[in-house]
């Protein structure tokens, strides 16, 4: 049995990556290379402010001063930082319609089944379209400023909103956060910016599809969601890229800030180029992402699928500040091939009778490793905080590894913790079971996972719960295990 | 229906089933007693193909197909449906979910349309009814927290479900109060007709009080020593296996 489900895995691991072509276009696209003059002339073709070419350049001043981090459960080859270009663009520029928008990239969009035709979009979804390092296109931009709701690419944000960039970019991640995140401060070229007014409650779901397709380039998108009191918003981001031999470089920043009594649901679908068999290219993804629930009985809650890059590293966090604030965490990573996943999550209780909830799924085949890190603190005046943390792992075959290291600094003695942490191989008899009823064992696999991670995917927007669903199915098909 | 040759069968090297010989013919209800460890509960899953065993010789074939090498979904596919001793928990995946992705399995392996959702639910809420069982039932994830009673239960609600061609009880009566007891026995006599078959194995009468028994076999030491009919049950509850030894 053991065997026979190895090769099944293998078999799935085999699997193409469907979203792995190119588009030819032309492009813009720096020389590789990092420096201030670099960044002068990124922020000159933006034509950025002063102020914010000022930020930059600060930020990789302390860059240059810190060193990558090392404490991750991952390896890979070092980065060379010189080597990459920081900055690529199709030639032709963002334009209001998007008749302007070069065909090619729309067709793009076509085949990674995003339309970004507003007629045949799915309906009660708006999407930015993030190509490389700027923003193609935004869906349903008028029928969102009828509720003063802005949905914009960053770019356009800093032009036409400065005073709400001014005050919220870097308020959450200071710009000399931790070394990915000051690099992303220096070079960032784009990415979404989301404004919901008081009280109101965001009409559709608001999404980022990124998508890297350079070579040799960095994406360094940067993502600023801002709810305002009362107000409330679902965001999706979703993330793709070409199969190539080289690693390519991601690293974003994703700040959220919700105020009184505002929601802000920010679900991720990571499915970026994974590399190939033998672990050559793939995405090293370097992300930073972080929510002030700044107001009372505010709510930030991060659902995240990874499935995707080479290395994975990242820790979707909730500094809970207002009393009565909630946190929450909802993660399904799956490691394959020679896949490395470091995820998890940081909850820091800042407010009274603050509530946090970690539920996390690691999924491991092949000889991929996936390992969980996740904090909770409890600050000295967060009166009766709560957490509950329940981290599972499922192994699929015998190569891959699972770790979980949970982080537990409570400084009130009335707070209340939970935490629950499982580990287990997909089991024989399971298989055997769903086997025995004709269920043909891809089928047991994708059966069993998937109802593994059930908890989550319950916590997705229903249109990508399902997306979700198929995802892992394909992304585990004759995998088993 | 089913034919068994002279089958051999091991698990991690050591030999448990030692050359049996048994053929259940269609419209008929077998059992097979036997005392702890003496292979019965090896014989119902080598019968269902699970790969912890090893089949070292003889063979097994339904309708004349020979299946001693066929996959354990395809001789599910085939007929061969076991009712397990102890069914295990799949924590997220829905009953109704799983029943039916089962069902419409073996459908599609009989060249018949998939059952939609409206009339699958019409037909499992019926069989639900006779069970006992609320149609809640469904919604819960499979054998998730399930008492001893609803994972028989269970077990009878896909028997019925998927209507097999053979249909192996491993023990399904044991830890059964006598109203769980009857409620299977109830599945298993709605079950059967004379296109299938029956293989009960059990350690006590009193299943078979409910459930009438064609031929009795006895089984020890990995072979079956003696076969009959329902006599043999009451010589086994009255005087244990020690008169087969010799």
């Amino acid at each position: 049995m053991v065997d026979k489900n190895q090769q099944v895995i293998d078999k799935t691991l085999e699997q193409e990556y469907k979203y792995g072509f190119t588009t030819d276009i032309d492009q813009t696209k720096f020389d590789p290379g990092l420096n201030e003059e670099v960044i002068t002339k990124l922020s000159k073709i933006k034509n950025e402010p002063k102020w914010l070419l000022e930020w930059r350049l600060k930020a990789f001043k302390n860059w240059k001063k810190m060193s990558e981090p090392t404490w991750a459960k991952i390896e890979y080859e070092p980065i060379d930082y010189q080597a990459l270009s920081y900055y690529a663009a199709p030639k032709q520029k963002k334009n209001d319609s998007l008749d302007d928008v070069d065909p090619e990239i729309l067709e793009t969009y076509n085949k990674l089944g995003i339309s970004l035709d507003e007629q045949k979009r799915l309906e009660g979804v708006a999407v930015d379209a993030v190509f490389d390092s700027v923003s193609i296109a935004t869906t349903f931009k008028d029928e969102l400023a009828k509720h003063g709701i802005i949905f914009c690419s960053f770019s356009e944000a800093v032009h036409d909103h400065p005073e709400l960039i001014k005050k919220y970019l870097g308020s959450v991640i200071p710009a000399t956060d931790n070394y990915f995140a000051a690099l992303n401060s220096a070079v960032f070229s784009d990415g979404s910016f989301v404004y919901i007014p008081k009280g109101v409650r965001c009409p559709m779901e608001l999404s980022t599809y990124f998508r890297i397709n350079a070579t040799n380039t960095g994406q360094f998108e940067r993502t600023l969601i801002v709810a305002d009191e009362g107000s409330y918003v679902s965001y999706l981001e979703g993330c793709t890229a070409p199969m190539r031999d080289e690693n390519q470089l991601h690293a974003a920043c994703v700040e959220l800030v919700a105020h009184k009594d505002a929601t802000i649901k920010y679900s991720t679908i990571q499915n970026w180029y994974s590399g190939d068999k033998e672990g050559k290219g793939g995405i090293y993804n370097f992300v930073t992402k972080r929510g002030t629930c700044l107001g009372d009985n505010s709510k930030i809650s991060w659902t995240q699928v990874e499935t995707g890059s080479a290395i994975t590293w990242k820790y979707p966090s909730v500094i809970m500040q207002g009393d009565n604030s909630v946190g929450e965490f909802y993660s399904v990573a799956v490691t394959k091939n020679k896949q490395q996943a470091d995820t998890g999550t940081k909850m820091i209780h800042m407010g009274k009778n603050t509530k946090s909830t970690i539920i996390t799924k690691g999924i491991s085949a092949g000889e991929g490793q996936n390992t969980y890190r996740g904090g909770v603190k409890i600050l000295k005046n967060a009166e009766n905080a709560q957490n509950f943390s329940q981290c599972d792992s499922i192994l699929i075959g015998d190569k891959c590894g699972a770790h979980t290291f949970p982080y537990i600094d409570v400084k009130n003695p009335s707070a209340k913790m939970e935490h629950e942490a499982t580990t287990s191989s997909i089991g024989e008899d399971q298989l055997f079971y769903c086997n025995q009823r004709g269920i043909k064992l891809d089928d047991a696999v994708s059966m069993i996972v998937n109802g593994f991670c059930k908890e989550v995917f319950e916590e997705l927007p229903m249109e990508f719960a399902v997306e979700a669903k198929q995802l892992i199915e394909v992304t585990l098909e004759n995998s088993v295990g | 229906m089913i034919k068994i040759k002279n089958l051999e069968a091991s698990i991690d090297d050591k030999t448990i089933l030692k050359g049996i010989d048994m053929e259940i013919p269609a419209g008929e209800v077998h059992v097979i007693m036997g005392r702890n460890g003496s292979g019965k509960s090896t014989l119902a899953n080598v019968i269902a193909g699970n790969e912890a065993y090893e089949v070292d010789g003889g063979s097994i074939s339904m309708n004349d197909t020979d299946i001693t090498e066929m996959s354990i979904e395809n001789r599910a596919l085939e007929g061969i449906f076991l009712c397990f001793q102890y069914p295990v928990a799949i924590p997220g995946v829905g009953m109704a979910y799983f029943l039916r992705s089962a069902l419409n399995a073996h459908r599609k392996h009989q060249g018949k349309d998939e059952m939609d959702a409206l009339e699958f639910l019409n037909n499992a809420k019926a069989i639900l009814s006779e069970l006992g069982l609320d149609d809640s039932f469904l919604k819960r994830s499979i054998n998730d927290g399930f008492s001893g009673g609803e994972k028989k239960k269970s077990e009878i609600l896909q028997l019925l479900t998927i209507n097999p061609k053979l249909a192996v009880l491993d023990e399904t009566d044991s830890g059964l109060d006598v109203d769980a007891l009857r409620t299977v026995a109830k599945g298993v006599n709605k079950f059967k007709n004379d296109n299938n078959s029956v293989l009960i194995i059990t350690h006590y009468q009193r299943l078979l009080n409910y459930i009438k028994p064609d031929v009795v076999h006895l089984m020890i030491d990995g072979k079956i020593v003696e076969s009959g009919d329902m006599s043999l049950v009451e010589k086994v509850e009255k005087d244990g296996y020690s008169w087969l030894e010799k």
